[in-house]
């Protein structure tokens, strides 16, 4: 009997909502494990680091590895995948594009860890305790991986194959993705298994897209009853998907929500926050500076709405004017 | 940008680059050019049809790349050879402005000045007061904290290579 192909499914800095979706091909996962061996997937089997470690390189046919990279341990684990995987598969925003801890680029180290170990409404820590990379008690050495400066994507880490997008990743493009994998059709490396097209293009609302947009003010999705049948953009709410792929079969504007970019833009798209502001500020009604703020203000957090999922990934990265220190030595 | 003032020697010079719209302000520049007027030449000016085709991608890519400042001309409002072109540019400044102050850039590395074809002295003026804008700023340097960023990863890389050198060393 020959033997089947070896999968791995790994996590980093993700929510597990990847995880998730593996088990939302509902009966079609029975076909996918029939084919394959499933040899390291923590979240759902018992399989250990060193049993990986102890495979030969190159001998998993692929690892599907989800969530962004912000520590040590999990740029060890990346690297590690990598060579033991013929391809490495980034899955889901996180991997893809950063994803939303990417958003963590916009604020310090220190800053992040102050307010999570000193500041949060619910924690008490007078002595201003935090973790150090190194604990030593009686005989013992404890290890804590480093927590980084900057969230990357995976392939800001390692060399990536295949990128499958998506907050989560549907079930549809996932499974797409697997078949082709596993039957060997697959298109030139680098590319991200998806619609090459945006996503108004498979968007129930595109016959009511207006040709000639006018923003005379911009709404969020809470302070307006929603049109379940209009383009969002033709009702001043902010949809991502003119700068956003398709594939995801338009769910969130299915269930009258806007886009809000998980997918990450096409092939023509370098920056997708950048090609959304060029696109909506394009079409505001005002052209003088002061009613143009006016408008813009409708718009609080720029950088959380355009960005929100590839911020990391963007042409910029990460905010430019912050510090990188190094941590206090181990005590 | 390898050829750049700044790489030539050893004090720092403002790397620009100059988006200017083909029917005034590059004209502009030409004029001052052919009225042998004297600017700094700290700008790569890149002609483009009209300031509305300027993709904010371009802007941000041009920081990105090495540039210290980006320098937009257009025509005046109501004189856009395409009508609209300079108002859409104007919106997209306006929020760019604020996503560069949000990503820890002064805004004012990026200008839109609207220069006509006949302000060849306007170039002058703008190009020297931004030179002095960003000599005061200082570099913005994105490659150069790219590679510090990314620093942080090498020494680990070093180690887990160590470790498998190691590996191997015992299995022989």
């Amino acid at each position: 009997m020959p033997t089947r192909p070896k999968i791995g499914i790994y996590w980093c800095a993700s929510c597990g909502g990847c995880e998730e979706t593996v088990v939302d091909l509902a009966e079609d996962i029975l076909g996918v494990v029939e084919k394959v061996d499933i040899v390291f997937w923590p979240v759902a089997m018992d399989f250990k680091k060193k049993d990986v470690e102890a495979l030969p390189d190159l001998s998993l046919l692929a690892t599907l590895l989800n969530g962004a990279v912000r520590s040590s341990e999990q740029e060890e684990m990346v690297r590690m995948l990598r060579r033991k995987s013929k391809y490495m598969i980034a899955f889901g925003s996180c991997a893809h594009t950063g994803g939303i801890p990417g958003l963590a680029n916009q604020f310090s180290r220190e800053h992040i860890l102050r307010y999570v170990y000193e500041e949060t409404p619910t924690t008490i820590n007078n002595e201003k305790t935090r973790p150090q990379l190194r604990f030593a008690e009686a005989d013992r050495e404890v290890d804590l991986p480093e927590f980084r400066h900057v969230v990357r994507s995976l392939d800001q880490v390692v060399d990536v194959d295949y990128y499958i997008p998506g907050c989560p990743p549907t079930p549809n493009i996932t499974r797409s993705a697997l078949t082709a994998l596993l039957d060997g059709r697959l298109p030139p490396k680098g590319t991200v298994l998806a619609p090459d097209i945006a996503l108004c293009d498979e968007c129930p609302r595109k016959a009511t897209k207006p040709a000639d947009l006018a923003f005379a003010e911009f709404n969020r999705p809470h302070q307006k009853l929603l049109d379940p049948s209009l383009c969002f953009l033709a009702q001043g709410i902010i949809c991502m998907g003119p700068s956003t792929r398709s594939g995801c079969d338009a769910q969130c504007t299915k269930g009258n929500m806007p886009c809000t970019g998980c997918f990450g833009g096409t092939t023509r798209v370098k920056d997708q926050g950048a090609k959304m502001l060029s696109s909506l500020c394009a079409n505001l009604v005002p052209k003088e500076e002061e009613a143009i703020d006016q408008v813009l203000d409708g718009l609080p957090d720029p950088i959380g709405t355009l960005y929100r999922y590839g911020l990391a990934k963007s042409l910029l990265r990460r905010r430019m004017d912050l510090p990188m220190e190094t941590l206090p030595p181990a005590g | 940008m390898s050829d750049s003032p700044a790489q030539t020697a050893g004090s720092w010079e403002p790397r620009i680059i100059a988006f200017f719209c083909n029917w005034c302000t590059y004209t502009a520049a030409d004029l001052a050019g052919v009225s042998r007027m004297k600017y700094p030449h700290n700008a790569r000016v890149i002609r483009v049809m009209c300031s509305g085709r300027i993709d904010p991608q371009f802007i941000l890519e041009a920081l990105a790349k090495g540039a210290d400042g980006v320098l937009i001309g257009g025509c005046h409002p109501n004189d856009c050879h395409y009508a609209e072109g300079n108002y859409k540019m104007l919106r997209r400044f306006r929020l760019l402005r604020r996503v560069l102050d949000g990503m820890g850039i002064a805004p004012d590395r990026v200008r839109l000045e609207w220069i006509s074809a006949a302000e060849g002295d306007k170039v002058k003026t703008v190009m020297t007061e931004m030179v002095e804008k960003l000599r005061a700023l200082g570099p913005l340097g994105a490659p150069d904290k790219f590679r510090d960023w990314d620093r942080e990863m090498e020494e680990f890389e070093h180690a887990i290579q160590a470790r498998q050198g190691q590996e191997v060393t015992h299995a022989h």
